[in-house]
């Protein structure tokens, strides 16, 4: 098979790390080679943030380029569209619709755009778009977006099993907040 | 068994397989998890040293004491390190010694995009260099056989999407080495006639490592199309082989110091045309035109930043792949100080007193982002010490009420100490802010020697910030708190009027340690605000301004308050 792509990006400290480790997990346990890149250090202070899975029959490059991307999966608004370029044409964009304003933003030099949805679907992206905030809260942590994240996502995959997601969300999320966890996937599989 | 596993902590299996029973180390974007991951092997002696000379020094006290030893640091700690590294070359040693040196192409989380490799060559060091988890694991076991047969110490050198990626990993079990005895040989003090030897013998240990290079598996030719030849090594060898897969033969080197010479010309011989693809400087190009064979290497590959699979394509003339944009402008994101950092009150008064700060490495680097706009220049760990005394030299009084250098304690530790000796022994008119945040902060929550924990957080001595400092020669060491701004504006005053060499220590530990208790978040009293946004001056990511009144971040918001005092108004109530 060819090599799968796929992006997670978002803003530090949003817990995409913990997303790409369970998506690891999972994709090792379906047999594949996988390759996952991360940025550690200075980014990750609220800074823009991503993550590459790769996954196939061999995988060489951790990273992904350029026009390569099957999926992006974003914790935020404008960072799907910040990492746009990344995605294949075609290719599919799986987002949260929460806004989190960027410091030059904030600052007042510079305007969040508008609609960004709307205009991502009008380039021929499909945009699978949730606001994945008000799921996690419902599951009982606004903590919990990635687990909603990786529930929309789980839609585009029915080749693996529902019962292989939850083997490796009990994998990577720790114990005490499992429930919380298995919620909140549910409700972004749910949709 | 098999696990996706981070290249870091691969790097940290293979030490603990090897059979390592003593690690000393700096933490250092990308190289901090090999250490933290290592601590968590209980067999494994693993501590914090201040800096990386000392780690190394440590390291190969270990290793003459007998005991197999490791020291990890990225890449400019390697420059900290340099001065033990270029004679323990010449002395050897007797159990194994291992350094993992984690250059950052790219610069995510660095000041310079320097390539290690320049220094295996001054040092006359083996190294090898592993292009994913698995070869990271069984790199660093080799590298204490080597180490120990060639009595070298040997570089294990990574790179951040070796250190930072995952990659699946099949692990063994731990072989323990027995202590070797200590010997007294007097030929390891280092002086002239001794040296002499030495170097005779690290010149015989070349060459015999260059044959070694010509026939080890660590360096591996995978034919392909004979058309194209292509020599590389470290994660260039990934983004080579997805580019061209079996359209090209491949010269991977393992070992990229010393390189072989005959395999070299052996697989030109067997390719129509050869290309160099390594990241960074043209090492193993300027290796190839040495020994004679001819090469294509940095006129097509880019020399700055680091490589990908399509910068390879498109430097070797492919188009780029389509892809789809937006027209808006996208804003950017840069890191920004978290809400609640102690640093974020020592900026905005030093940005409001049009102070030149010299800066240092560490979190606090982003006191530079808009709106604080404070820092000045930066270069290295403990510069802004020396630094500063040396601006002042340039500009007398003139610079002396207007400028102070910012250190963070574990930067203060590891290199600021001999910066202030200066200050205070040349009886500079300067003034040193030490943002005491008690962790080292940017690389995600260190011990250091100011906390005193160890690497593990068992008890620990502890530097005492306040008696170093007086018994450095400073007679000016004051205490604040830096969320405190009028106390703050009134000591930093008071400092830069004095005649005399002061220390302000900033104390407050980091916001994002899970032992600090967070207040409740803020609230905006919506009557009396009146949208001035003199708060917004602070620059916190927890406040805005939306519909002309000021807005908290509930999820963000830890209760500082910070911007309370800046409030004119009093509409920013706990």
């Amino acid at each position: 098979m060819e090599t799968v792509n796929i992006m997670i990006v978002g803003v530090g400290g949003q817990g995409s790390l913990l997303a790409s480790k369970m998506l690891g997990h999972l994709l090792l346990n379906a047999g594949y080679d996988v390759k996952v890149s991360e940025v550690h250090g200075m980014s990750q202070r609220g800074g823009s943030v991503v993550t590459y899975v790769r996954f196939g029959d061999k995988v060489y490059s951790p990273i992904i380029d350029k026009g390569e991307a099957d999926y992006i999966v974003s914790f935020e608004l404008l960072e799907a569209a910040r990492w746009l370029e990344y995605l294949k044409p075609g290719g599919r964009i799986v987002t949260n619709t929460q806004r989190l304003e960027p410091m030059p933003v904030i600052a007042g030099l510079a305007k969040y755009p508008e609609n960004l949805v709307e205009k991502l679907a009008d380039k021929g992206v499909q945009v699978d778009a949730t606001d994945c905030l008000t799921l996690a809260e419902e599951a009982g942590s606004s903590k919990a977006v990635n687990m909603v994240l990786m529930g929309r996502l789980s839609h585009f995959f029915p080749e693996i099993a529902s019962e292989a997601w939850q083997a490796s969300l009990e994998a990577t999320v720790p114990a005490k907040v499992l429930e919380l966890n298995r919620k909140a996937f549910a409700l972004g599989e749910k949709g | 068994m098999k696990e996706l596993m981070l290249g870091n902590t691969a790097v940290a299996r293979g030490l603990y397989e090897a059979g390592c029973a003593v690690i000393s180390s700096y933490p250092g974007t990308p190289s901090t998890e090999i250490t933290e991951e290592a601590a968590k092997y209980p067999e494994l002696y693993c501590e914090w040293a201040p800096n990386e000379k000392v780690a190394l020094e440590v390291a190969h006290g270990a290793a003459v004491g007998g005991r197999r030893a490791a020291c990890c640091m990225k890449h400019v700690g390697l420059n900290v390190a340099a001065d033990p590294l270029f004679t323990i070359s010449y002395q050897g040693v007797e159990a194994g010694l291992v350094l993992c040196v984690a250059d950052d192409p790219g610069m995510f989380s660095s000041q310079n995009e320097q390539d290690s490799r320049h220094y295996a060559i001054a040092a006359k060091v083996p190294m090898l260099e592993p292009s994913d988890s698995q070869e990271a694991l069984e790199f660093t076991k080799r590298a204490f056989q080597l180490s120990e047969e060639y009595r070298t110490p040997v570089i294990v050198r990574l790179c951040t999407r070796i250190s930072h990626s995952q990659s699946i990993v099949t692990w063994g079990k731990r072989r323990e080495v027995p202590k070797r005895p200590y010997v007294k040989d007097p030929e390891r003090v280092m002086m002239t006639g001794n040296s002499l030897k030495a170097h005779y013998r690290v010149e015989e240990r070349t060459r015999a490592m260059t044959a070694f290079s010509e026939t080890t598996d660590l360096n591996r030719v995978e034919m392909g199309d004979t058309a194209l030849g292509i020599i590389t090594s470290s994660t260039s060898y990934q983004y080579v082989k997805e580019v061209f897969g079996n359209r090209a033969s491949v010269l991977k080197l393992g070992l990229s110091w010393p390189m072989p010479v005959e395999k070299i010309k052996d697989f030109a011989a067997q390719v129509d045309k050869l290309l160099v693809i390594e990241e960074l400087e043209p090492i193993i190009e300027n290796h190839c035109r040495q020994i004679g064979v001819e090469v294509t290497g940095k006129e097509k590959i880019p020399m700055v930043d680091e490589l990908t699979q399509g910068v390879i394509a498109q430097s070797l003339g492919e188009a780029a792949k389509p892809t789809v944009r937006l027209e808006d402008e996208i804003p950017g994101r840069p890191p920004v100080m978290c809400a609640g950092c102690p640093h974020r009150g020592v900026f905005y008064t030093l940005s409001k007193n049009q102070c030149m700060v010299y800066g240092d490495i560490g979190c606090y680097t982003l006191g530079v982002m808009p709106p604080l706009n404070a820092l000045d220049l930066n270069i290295c760990m403990g510069a802004s010490c020396s630094g500063l005394h040396g601006f002042n030299l340039a500009g007398g009084a003139e610079h002396e009420k207007h400028s102070v250098a910012v250190i963070g304690d574990s930067t203060f530790a590891h290199s600021g100490i001999t910066g202030i000796a200066d200050i205070a022994y040349n009886r500079s008119n300067s003034t040193v802010f030490i943002l005491d945040n008690s962790i080292t902060g940017m690389t995600g929550h260190q011990q250091n020697p100011t906390t005193g924990k160890t690497l593990r957080g068992e008890p620990a001595g502890r530097m005492d910030l306040e008696m170093l400092c007086r018994a450095v020669g400073f007679d000016r060491v004051r205490v604040v708190d830096p969320n405190d701004l009028k106390v703050l504006d009134k000591t930093l005053k008071e400092e830069l009027a004095a005649e005399e060499p002061s220390i302000i220590i900033s104390r407050r530990p980091c916001v994002m340690l899970k032992s600090v208790k967070k207040a409740p978040p803020l609230t905006v009293d919506l009557e009396r605000c009146n949208g001035c946004g003199l708060c917004m001056k602070i620059g916190c990511p927890a406040l805005s301004l939306r519909e002309g009144k000021a807005e908290i971040d509930r999820t963000q918001c830890v209760g500082c308050q910070v911007c309370m005092q800046m409030c004119h108004r009093d509409a920013l109530l706990p």
